[in-house]
């Protein structure tokens, strides 16, 4: 409360002031309304003019400490009763610092178009929104506790001049009042507390009052947020909001009790915050609500085609002082936030935080414009601290424009469209893909290239030299043993007729099919001779030689025999022998066969290993 | 193989475990090794012993490698398969791969210190003498020899007795017998229980039930005879490996549940061959017979029916490779044999070994068609069993109601709160096994964390939970523990709660520190929350914690878990403050009261009483009194 001391011992100062200028103030009525955690304090100032000379400004005055904590300022023109707002047009509203006035007050000054004549009168509608206003008091309170809040304002109009006539309402929430200042003409009327009227205060003049009342509404105050808007012209407009989120009412000390909370939610715990929601725009996609350890799953979704209306709850109740963290993300199609407009394209979005009961400390907003965006320029209503910085996405090579807005304290009336302009052409959309595509294909060159080259440094060293010779031997090898399948299945296609043979007794096709397969085995062993030629000149074969030689004339003995046996069961057919004798005949021949056939395989099989 | 479900169990939502890396690392040295006898080269003998390194960078499982490879070499070398290649093979994984091993810092000497590593050393020994015996056997004559073998042998075995003697003198030094206790308590499955109840007290230490074996490996598990068979047939040096490693694997397997992880590629190789083999089989017969009206005919184009059988077992491979997807990234080294058996099937496996395996056209189709059948439905067991089983995280829980899924996100709820709304170097004591999630999820210090290397920490925990309030506050306190987060379940009815885990507590609190006793805790060996429960155990902190205001949400405080009223009802917290709880009372965490509110209770006493000293210990008895 020291501060209200101050106050009133400057205000003794600052009725030596100098009167400013010939304006006064010839009626004041304020409404503050403190229903909310930002107040917002409503005042119809009319303003005439008493001295001979044109006046273009008038000085708002606002005490140091509330205009740190001021969010939102505006002045529109309020030309008589009845009119629609959208009649009225704001005034410019800049920060003066007058000469002579006491250091401790801001100024704000209106400027004035057409500026005010001699004897002419104007009506001024000042909304003033403040964030932080309200002091928790006590600032420690325990679960079962209310909430208690005090507001500190002047019941008289703090104004460079002098006021004629004024009032004052305060409008409270619906609940206890546990005190008030009572001065003069104070009234209290339902959860409305009125001041007034005074009637013809100096300029500065100022009485100090305190409101001390519940207010159980969440303080939720989001000590930053940083909304990122990031363009795609494939269609979409992501935005992802990180919120640092803070109780920021009374302190809560001692025990959280669950099964209080839970039995009586709205006696135990009246001021903790339970759910927000988010009123996001019609048309949003993709909609998702996490912190850093993952999905937050108690969050519900109603859309219709006018909004879309998101209602989260943090993973926990907020009490006083509690702190949270959540990413919020959508998706909003392109086309309705996105235009064009004289060569130019420019984005429409709306600049605060699509949950209405939160006051911003610090809101970042970041506009990631694509890769190629140029000619950027940023209009937004109410002035904001501007930068530019770049961002690196996948497949970016320059990165992309981000546009960084930053804005303190920022409250409900900061949900106001900005534009950000730019420039981009419609083909560099095509880029990335383009750069996928061409890395792609020439990964794919590479690899044909490589693999049709011949990569060896030396054609004529040993090494190279040898792994030709080696593979010469190893074709070489494949064909012998292709042959030797073949002779295989000759000597199979022997065994089958003598099977047939036993069968029907046919000898004649017996004996020509023999007459075939000698002529064929006479025709591979032919094709076989060069082969063996050439691996005989190798000197890689060296090894296998003796091999391949020992497998010919293994081959060779075996075919013989089979040719033997052949014979035989042929003949024996002829003599008509019984089939005993015939199994007699041949038995050893058989047996050799059997043996010498193991062998064949054997080596064979040691030649697949090569 | 990557749908096995107990190998899915080690990785949720796609991020490996470290074991699922070890499995990897495990196969691949093993795949290594068997090349390396396969082929003899020195390349992959230095190629496995990186791979065994890695795996022992990832897991100390491996010590289930460097066992089940020198047994697999002493086996070898016991049925007269020595051959040089078998050398290569084993003698520079032992050499590099203890080298490499004794680098990691966790291993460090323990790579040549412990028992594990013994039996590798001992078949290393064992296996330079049997190539010296080989080598001499080479270049003497077989006379000669005979002298220098009695000769060697009887030097031998006196060198090697007194290695031995030395080393078990060592060895039985030390308490253990130089064997760390979890290798104990695989070998002897009772062993963990009696003495390290740590390790015991993990769910997956136990053994495991038969429904788990079913459920994760299912028809594998029929398979896997089969394919222990068919390894038979032809035992060579890698399928005898395969079989060793089944067998040891399904041993290990059988201790405890968490080494399901080792059985499941075991029984994918195996499988994998079985129905190869059956594949192989049934195809021949198909391919022998589709033509077999005409067998002349087939006879004349011989060879190109021949190529054909490659191409339908190709055919074959590949919708096996399909059907059996899971199958081993180890299939490397069977489809080696495979194709070997492939190339002489043409050519060599002739007649005789053919016309024996013939099975009826209609068998074998009908057959095939099981085969693919059973192979299709193992992949939709895996995929339900990955989704049902193992894909809920065990963090989120839900349950299905008449009126659709509820989640129970408590445990990120409190985890949440402690890592917006306390300090950054708070510090929260916690029963081990949420340590790693609060690291990472609340990202506060933790006093025992899920690494269990430091069994008195735990113990400490252990003992402060299972102790009165007070000394559980100055244990606490003096671990510079903030808050005390509690795992309750009894509201919802969620049965893996720190209560149920409470006499784990009392066992490894009470093995440090023996004031601790498990008796106290039970009444007539049950254990027991309700009015019958000991005093002990009605006073400690665990069960104050848990219960604190439990009865008031009821009336009756009926505990959902242990289906129960539970013993009592109504008390106060003296030392610890609820700071919060979540929405179903899953987690609860409470703060420890600053001491300053003691020294005003003491100041309070000391003016009536004199010293401080004996009013403090007068506090404690007094303020514990009430509560008995």
């Amino acid at each position: 409360m020291g501060f209200r001391f101050d106050l009133l011992m400057f205000m003794i100062v600052l009725l030596s002031v100098p009167v400013l200028s010939n304006l006064i103030l010839s009626n004041v009525d304020r409404r503050i309304d403190l229903t909310t955690q930002a107040v917002r304090i409503t005042s119809t100032l009319k303003v005439e003019n008493t001295g001979s000379d044109l006046v273009s400004e008038v000085l708002l005055a606002f005490p140091d400490d509330q205009a740190k904590h001021l969010a939102y300022l505006t002045a529109t023109n309020n030309e008589g009763k009845g009119k629609a707002k959208s009649s009225s047009v704001s005034f410019p509203v800049d920060v003066v610092r007058p000469k002579g006035m006491h250091p401790s007050l801001t100024f704000y000054s209106v400027s004035l178009p057409k500026g005010l004549g001699k004897g002419a009168s104007l009506t001024l509608d000042v909304l003033a929104v403040f964030a932080h206003a309200l002091q928790p008091f006590p600032e420690r309170i325990t679960q079962p506790d209310i909430q208690l809040v005090v507001f500190n304002e002047t019941a008289h109009y703090l104004s460079p001049y002098a006021v004629k006539v004024q009032s004052l309402t305060v409008k409270l929430p619906d609940a206890r009042i546990e005190s008030f200042s009572k001065i003069e003409n104070t009234k209290i009327h339902g959860s409305e507390v009125k001041y007034g009227p005074y009637e013809n205060l100096p300029p500065f003049s100022y009485s100090s009052i305190v409101v001390h009342f519940e207010a159980n509404q969440p303080f939720a105050i989001a000590q930053q947020l940083i909304r990122e808007i990031e363009i795609s012209h494939w269609g979409n407009v992501q935005v992802t909001e990180h919120y640092n989120l803070v109780h920021g009412g009374a302190q809560s000390k001692g025990e959280f009790s669950r099964l209080d909370y839970q039995a009586r939610p709205h006696v135990r715990g009246a001021s903790a915050i339970r759910h927000l929601v988010a009123k996001l725009p019609p048309r949003a996609h993709s909609i998702y609500y996490r912190d850093e350890i993952g999905n937050i799953s108690t969050s519900k979704l109603w859309g219709d085609p006018k909004k879309t209306e998101l209602v989260i709850e943090p993973r926990y109740p907020m009490f006083g002082g509690w702190r949270t963290a959540f990413t919020i993300g959508y998706g909003l199609p392109l086309q309705d936030f996105l235009f064009h407009s004289e060569g130019k394209r420019y984005l429409n979005i709306s600049f605060g935080s699509p949950i209405n009961e939160v006051v911003i400390d610090t809101l970042i907003v970041k506009v990631v414009l694509p890769e190629g965006s140029a000619d950027i320029s940023v209009s937004a209503p109410f002035p904001v601290k501007q930068g530019q910085e770049t961002k690196f996405s996948h497949l970016d090579v320059v990165g992309r424009p981000v546009i960084v807005l930053e804005k303190t304290n920022v409250v409900l009336e900061h949900n106001q469209h900005f534009q950000v302009y730019y420039k981009f052409s419609s083909l560099s959309m095509f880029g990335e893909p383009l750069m996928l595509i061409s890395g792609f294909f020439f990964l794919f060159v590479a690899c044909i290239i490589y693999m049709h080259a011949d990569l060896s440094i030396s054609k004529s060293s040993p090494s190279y030299l040898a792994k030709l010779q080696w593979d010469e031997v190893q074709a070489g090898v494949q064909q012998v043993r292709n042959i030797f399948d073949r002779c295989l299945t000759l000597h199979d296609k022997l065994e089958a007729s003598l099977r047939d043979l036993s069968r029907t007794g046919d000898v004649q096709a017996c004996k020509a099919s023999r007459k075939a397969v000698d002529g064929l085995l006479k025709d591979i062993s032919k094709d076989l001779k060069p082969l063996l030629l050439s691996l005989q000149s190798s000197p890689q074969a060296a090894q296998i030689l003796p091999k391949v030689e020992e497998l010919v004339a293994k081959e060779r003995d075996l075919q013989e025999k089979l040719m033997v046996k052949h014979s035989t069961v042929v003949d024996s057919y002829e003599k008509k022998l019984s089939g005993r004798e015939i199994e007699n005949r041949v038995a050893l021949q058989q047996q050799k066969i059997t043996a010498l056939r193991q062998e064949v395989d054997d080596l064979l099989d040691f030649i697949d290993e090569i | 193989m990557q749908r096995v479900p107990s190998y899915i169990s080690r990785s949720v939502a796609g991020s490996y475990d470290n074991e699922a890396v070890a499995i990897f690392a495990l196969i691949f040295t093993f795949y290594l090794y068997i090349k390396t006898l396969n082929t003899g080269s020195l390349f992959y003998a230095t190629l496995n012993a990186i791979a065994y390194f890695y795996m022992v960078c990832s897991w100390g499982g491996y010590t289930f490698i460097i066992n089940l490879i020198p047994m697999h070499v002493l086996l070898c070398i016991v049925t007269g398969r020595y051959s040089s290649r078998l050398y290569i093979a084993y003698a520079p994984l032992v050499v590099l791969g203890t080298l490499l091993a004794s680098l990691v810092p966790v291993v460090g000497f323990n790579a040549v210190m412990t028992s594990e590593h013994f039996a590798s050393f001992l078949v290393f020994i064992i296996i330079h003498v049997v190539a010296l015996v080989y080598y001499i056997k080479g270049i003497l004559s077989p006379k000669m020899f005979k002298v220098a073998v009695t000769f060697v042998v009887s030097i031998g075995v006196v060198v090697c007795g007194a290695v031995l003697a030395v080393l078990i003198a060592l060895v039985a030094s030390s308490p253990t017998k130089g064997w760390s206790g979890r290798s104990l308590s695989l070998l002897d499955p009772t062993y963990a229980s009696k003495y390290i109840p740590i390790i015991a007290s993990v769910s997956e230490h136990q053994p495991p039930t038969w429904p788990s074996y079913f459920m994760d490996i299912n028809v594998l598990a029929f398979l896997v005879p089969a394919g222990i068979i068919a390894c038979f047939s032809p035992l060579s040096d890698a399928s005898s490996f395969v079989i060793l490693y089944i067998v040891t694997s399904v041993y290990f397997s059988g201790v405890m549940v968490r080494l399901m992880l080792v059985l499941a590629p075991a029984a994918c190789i195996m499988s994998g061959i079985a129905l190869s083999a059956a594949f192989d089989v049934f195809t021949r017969s198909i391919k022998f017979q589709l033509p077999g009206a005409t067998e002349n005919s087939e006879r004349d184009a011989g060879e190109t029916s021949s190529n054909s059988v490659v191409a339908q077992n190709d055919v074959a491979k590949t919708e096996k490779n399909e059907d059996a997807v899971k199958e081993r990234p180890s299939k490397k080294n069977r489809k080696k044999e495979k194709e070997k058996e492939n190339v002489e099937k043409p050519s060599v496996k002739s007649q005789i070994k053919k016309k024996l395996l013939i099975l009826p056209l209609e068998a074998s189709i009908i057959a095939i068609f099981l085969l693919v059948l059973l192979g299709a439905f193992y992949v939709v067991h895996c995929v339900w069993a990955a989704a049902e089983a193992y894909s809920a995280p065990s963090i989120v829980l839900t349950s299905h109601s008449h009126d659709g899924l509820h989640v129970f996100d408590d445990f990120r709820e409190a985890y949440a709160w402690l890592s917006h709304n306390t300090e950054v170097d708070d510090k929260v004591a916690s029963w081990w096994d949420y340590g790693y999630q609060t690291t990472a999820m609340a990202n506060r210090t933790v006093i025992v964390d899920n690494n269990t290397w430091n069994n008195t920490h735990i113990a400490t925990v252990g003992t402060a939970m299972s102790s009165p309030e007070k000394a559980a506050w100055e244990i606490f306190n003096s671990l510079d523990v903030k808050y005390v987060l509690v795992v309750f379940g009894g509201l919802v009815g969620y049965p893996s709660d720190d209560i149920n885990k409470f006499l784990w507590m009392v066992r490894i609190g009470g093995g440090v520190f023996p004031h601790i006793k498990e008796p106290d805790y039970l009444r007539d060996g049950q254990y027991r929350i309700d009015s019958q429960a000991t005093p002990t155990m009605l006073n400690c902190l665990m069960y104050k914690l848990s219960y604190y205001r439990f009865v008031e949400t009821d009336g009756k405080a009926f505990d959902r878990v242990r289906r129960t009223e539970i013993g009592k009802k109504y008390f106060k917290l003296t030392h610890f403050e609820e700071v919060f709880t979540t929405h179903h009372w899953m987690v609860r965490i409470y703060k420890l009261k600053p001491p300053k509110n003691r020294i005003r209770g003491r100041a309070k006493k000391s003016k009536s009483k004199a010293s401080s000293t004996t009013g403090t210990k007068r506090i404690g008895t007094k303020k514990k009194n009430p509560w008995h």
